[in-house]
Formats: C-alpha cells, structure tokens, sequence
C-alpha cells in the first residue's frame, strides 16, 4: 500500500495522520494492550515505572515469556505441547534431589537439565510425526509421564535443596549503579528472546517452520521435511521449558506444583499475542509481549484488589477476547 | 497418492456410518484383550477378579467419566473439543447441592437449575466457537477459566446437601445393575441414535470431516456445532449429578480434581474418535472408558503406588492412539 491513499489534494496534516494511523496498524495490537496496561498500572501504582520495580516485574515474567517464546514454535508449526508445564516441574523436583544444596553439582545440573528437557522435546516430536499421534494426545501423554515418573521417583513429596548458585538465574542479578539490580533472568529472557526471534524470523529453519504449520502438503511438496521441522520446533519448546524451570527454580523453590497450569498459561500467551492455533501464524516477539500482557494484567488485577479467583475468570475472558480478535482481523485481511 | 504427499490426511470420502461403524471394533477387541489380560494377571495373583462387587465397581467407576465421555466424543465428531467439561461437572454439583439444602421438595429444582446451566454454558461455548470463530481450545480453555474463577469466589468448600432420596441415583441397584449404569446405558443409546439415525448425527459428521464442504452442500454448520457444545455441556451435567449424589454435597474441586477435560478426551480418542474430527463414535468411547476402568481395577487390586498409576496410563493412552494411527495407514496402504 502507498501514500495515495490519502487524498492527493488533503492538507499535509491529514496525510500526516493517515501515515500515523498507517504506522500504527503496522503495530502488532498486543504491543498496544500491554502499553495501555502498564500505563493503568503506573496510575494505580507510579513505583511501578521505576527501574528497580520494573525490572523485578520482568523477572516475574521471565519463565512464562521463555516458555511462551518456545511454545510460539510449536503452535506455527502446527501442534501443540501441553508438557511444558510437567517438565518445569520435573526440572525443578529432580535438581533439588540430584544437587540437594551442593552448588558443585550446578555445572553438570544444568547440561544435564538441558539435555534431558530436548530428550523430552524429541520424544513428543518423534511420537507425533513418525508415529502420527495427535500432538494434544502425544504431549498429554507425556504430561502424565513426567508427572508419574518424577514423583514417583521422589517418593511424593520434592526432596531436597536447590544450590544457591542454581537459584541465582531466578533471584540474583547485576548490580548497576543507579538502577539497582538488573536481574540475571531478565537477560537470560533476552538472550531466548533474541536468539528464537532471530531462529524464526530469520533463518531458513524458520521459513520452514511457517511453511510446515500454513499449509504441511505445499511445505513438503516443495521440499520441507514436515515431520524434521516439527520435531525439532517441539526440542526448543522442550529447551525452553528448561530455561523457565530453572528460573522458576530459583524465584519460587522447590515445590511440587512448580509448573502446574503453565501450559496453559503458555499456549494463551501465545494466542494473545496473536498466533493462530492450527499453524501458520505467530513470532516470537508478540509471543513475548502476550507473555508480559498476560502477567501486567495479574499485576493489575492484584493491585484492584480482585481475589485470585476473579482474576482467573477475568483471564478467561481476555484470552477469549484476544482470541476472538485475532480472528476478526485474519478474516478482515482475507 | 505418494509417500511425500501425505503430510496431513485428506478427510476420507464415504457414508459417516462406514467410518464410523468401522472405528468401533478393533476398540472392543482391545477391550477384551485388556479384560482378559487383567483377568489372568489377578487370578494368577490369587484374587478374584468375576465377583459381582468387582464388577459393579469397576462400573460404577465408568459411569463419571463415561457420561462426559460421551457429550466429549459428540463434540470431537463435529471437529471442536470441550476443555470446559471440568468446571461444569463442578457447577453441577455445587449448583445441585446447594439449590437442594437436603430437601427432598427440591431436587426437580436443583436437577431443573443444574441443566439450564449446562444449556446455558454449551450455549456460550459453542456460540464464541461458531460465532467468533474463536478455536475451540483457546475458547472452552476461556470459559473453564471464568467458570472456575466464579465458583472459587462463591464457594470455598462443600457447600449444602443433596437429600438421601438422589444419593439413589448412585447408590442403588436394579438387581445386580446400578441404577447410575443403566443411566449411562441410556445416555450412550440416545448418542447412538442420535449420531447414528438423525440428520443431526448425519451433519456432525459432515461438518466434522469438512466444515467447508458441509457448508457448501446446504449444511447449517453453526448450528450443528453449537447444538453440539450444549449437548455436551448437559453430559457434564449429567457426571456432575452423579457425583454429587456419590458424594452427598458438592465442592468446586471434585470436577478439576477428576480430571474430567482431559480423561474424557483420552477416553474418546482411545475409543477411536479422530480428534481432527469426522471419525468415531460413542460404542467406541464406551470401550475406551471401560479399557481405563479395568485397568485402573487392576492397579489397585496389585496395590500399584499412585504416581506408577499416572505413569502407565499416559503410556496407555498414547499407545492405543499410536495404535489407531498405524492400523488405519495399513489400511490405506500408503506407507
């Protein structure tokens, strides 16, 4: 689209204007809602907009941005994975058992961890394409796997301790003169967060993520190996369900209800941020600001003063709202 | 057709009562291997697995999850899901208990408020699905979502009673068969019929296997889709009052602590309904959720430790999909 649409004849302000509105729709809406949100929150509560504050907020949003930043593959490619959630868990219970406090196990922990979670990622991959599970089947599965396996493997109740060196990427940061801390996990999220967007948006595996979730029969026709692409986008949901555990880890400690409802919590995010269940549709950057929407709301709703199971149906009713939109828009643009 | 070319299943062509039909058989067999299978395992052990008591548990524990069960496997047909199904079962039986107080004058009342909920609830589902086009995960996910935050906030724990003449419903017993059985008969014949001798049933099936094609040859898909959401929205009525009438008065956790949203679409998909949609039936569905029930009779007669439990039911589950999906790629002969 040019300029011309604006009437050639107008006043230079009106094409002014149109050019805005124009920048504006270019915008990704969800970039739109957290700026209106934040600002509602600044007006409750103007310590919020501070560094130190603010980037404490980050931190509380870190885990569900990585694992919504990894989600974001899963979803354009087509499937889903409802395993997040169970592995977040399973990371936290089993690096409080196998470290229990000792921070010379962090070193071999967390490559351990790492590996484990894309083992994970492999075997949902490997289920779905080559054995034709449905990936809401396969992940399901797997959900109930980790979930017995871990516990049954601690005997019920986490035990153990997580070493202060594991929990300093969840707690910790650097300290900056002036702005207080920069925490460790805001620039581990912006690590992911630029390495995905750079994965997706701008590497060949990324074209053929898209390829594979907008139309599987054309991506293989022309040459993309569906299956391949698939599995290897459910290895970095998988990765990233590591990161958020170990981040998670270190914010809240060892509990056996670490991850419960982040699947969820994750596949929202991303539809928030306007991807489209079903493949096709989606980045990593509006996964990530559907991320921090959904958080600044709880934030929000918590500064309202609304108990925490309003707050869910009020969640309930943006993600269907936010849902509801998105479509709107893909139907509008054809 | 090639290898390479198969990446996503066209919807296959052919009457729906073929697919259906055909979908529904191996399940059964597979029920009887398990049966069978467990029958041995607990003999062998020295237990007793034909008593009348066995039985009757291992029915009545399929019937919660089987009458969901199979409002899920109606809604899968038509190509949707239903995450809220949970959350409803747990509405119903505060809602029962709590309309009912223990008063015997009540329960017309209670059971008549519980289903107006249900239709109501289906309603809203199926109508942001259709209407809004919102994807059906992400729109039943939204209204378990309110659903919970309401009952959360109204209710902290069991609330009132449901008087002693509705435990009945789950407790008594037609000679050998509990009544709740015969209920869940019922309900899995009136699909049957319904999917199976009824222009509904006909368009469900159309509409699931492609909601384009279905559209185009004069089927009104909204409406079919939304009756769908409400039917199965009034299924989960249906466990919610059975449970409440097992349990005497209803808490809002016994819906999400069963499980139900997840296990109901295990079940179907175990009992062969394709979760794309276009593909199952209720026979099969009720063979899934049997499948579940004798192994879980098992687990406990050997005393299996309860996180083994979850362990080997998701094998179970992924397995018997896995199954399907090999057995219907033989049968098509492209790979």
């Amino acid at each position: 689209m040019t300029a011309t649409v604006a009437p050639p004849t107008g006043p230079a302000a009106e094409r002014a204007g149109a050019r805005a509105r124009r920048l504006l729709r270019a915008v990704p809406p969800i970039w739109l809602v957290l700026a209106v949100v934040i600002v509602l929150i600044a007006w409750r509560n103007p310590t919020f907009v501070e560094p130190g504050p603010f980037l404490a907020f980050l931190r509380r949003c870190a885990p569900l941005a990585v694992l919504a930043a990894g989600q974001v593959f899963v979803i354009i490619a087509g499937e889903f994975d409802l395993s997040v959630g169970a592995l977040v868990t399973a990371v936290v219970v089993v690096a409080a058992r196998l470290s229990d406090g000792d921070s010379a196990a962090t070193w071999w922990l967390i490559p351990l961890l790492l590996a484990a979670g894309a083992g994970v990622g492999l075997v949902n991959g490997l289920v779905t394409t080559r054995l034709r599970v449905p990936s809401f089947i396969a992940t399901l599965g797997m959900l109930l796997v980790l979930n017995g396996a871990v516990f049954l493997w601690s005997g019920g109740a986490p035990r153990g301790s997580l070493a202060d060196n594991f929990r300093q990427f969840g707690r910790f940061g650097i300290n900056l003169p002036g702005l207080g801390q920069l925490p460790y996990a805001v620039l581990i999220l912006l690590a992911v967060g630029v390495g995905l967007w750079l994965l997706l948006s701008h590497s060949r595996f990324g074209h053929q993520v898209y390829a594979a979730g907008g139309n599987p029969r054309a991506a293989a026709l022309s040459g993309v190996d569906v299956p391949r692409v698939r599995t290897v986008a459910f290895v970095i949901s998988g990765l990233a369900a590591v990161v958020a555990g170990i981040l998670l880890g270190g914010f809240t400690g060892v509990t056996a209800e670490a991850g419960v409802g982040y699947e969820f919590q994750a596949i929202a995010a991303v539809v928030l941020g306007g991807a489209v269940l079903g493949g096709g549709r989606g980045s990593v950057g509006t996964a990530l600001a559907g991320a921090l929407t959904l958080q600044s709301v709880f934030t929000l709703l918590n500064l309202l003063g609304l108990a925490k199971s309003l707050r869910d149906a009020v969640q309930g009713l943006i993600i269907i709202g936010a849902a509801a939109y998105a479509a709107h828009r893909l139907r509008r643009s054809g | 057709m090639t290898a390479s070319t198969t990446a996503r299943r066209p919807a296959r062509p052919g009457l729906p009562l073929d697919t259906a039909a055909a979908s529904s058989a191996p399940v059964w067999l597979v029920f009887g291997g398990v049966f069978a299978v467990a029958w041995l395992l607990v003999e062998l052990n020295g237990g007793q697995f034909m008593t009348v008591e066995n039985l009757q548990n291992m029915a009545v524990r399929s019937v919660a999850l089987g009458l969901v069960a199979v409002g899920q496997t109606i809604v899968l047909i038509g190509g949707s899901l239903d995450l809220s199904v949970a959350y409803m079962v747990s509405v119903t039986a505060v809602g029962a208990s709590f309309v009912m107080q223990g008063d015997p004058d009540r329960m017309a009342l209670g059971v008549a408020v519980t289903l107006v909920l249900g239709v109501v609830v289906g309603l809203v589902n199926g109508l942001v699905v259709t209407g809004l086009r919102v994807n059906a995960f992400i729109a039943t996910l939204g209204t378990s979502l309110v659903m919970s935050g309401i009952l959360n906030a109204l209710f902290t724990n069991f609330t009132g009673a449901v008087p002693r003449q509705f435990q009945g419903l789950g407790y008594q017993a037609l000679g050998p068969v509990p009544v709740a059985v015969l209920l869940l008969l019922a309900v899995v014949a009136l699909a049957w019929y319904l999917l199976r001798r009824t222009r509904f049933g006909y368009h469900l099936y159309a509409v699931g296997g492609s909601a384009e094609a279905a559209r185009l040859s004069g089927v009104r898909t909204d409406r079919v889709v939304v009756t769908a959401h409400v039917l199965c929205s009034l299924t989960a009525v249906l466990t919610g009052l059975f449970l409440v009438s097992r349990l005497r008065s209803g808490a809002p956790w016994v819906g999400p602590d069963g499980g139900y949203d997840l296990e109901s679409i295990a079940a179907a998909v175990v009992g062969g309904t394709a979760l794309a949609g276009g593909r199952g039936g209720v026979a099969g569905t009720l063979a899934g959720v049997l499948i579940l029930a004798v192994i879980d009779q098992v687990f406990n007669e050997f005393e299996v430790n309860a996180f083994l439990k979850t362990l080997i039911r998701g094998v179970i589950i992924v397995g018997a999909v896995a199954l399907y999906a090999a057995r219907s790629r033989r049968s098509e002969g492209s790979f």
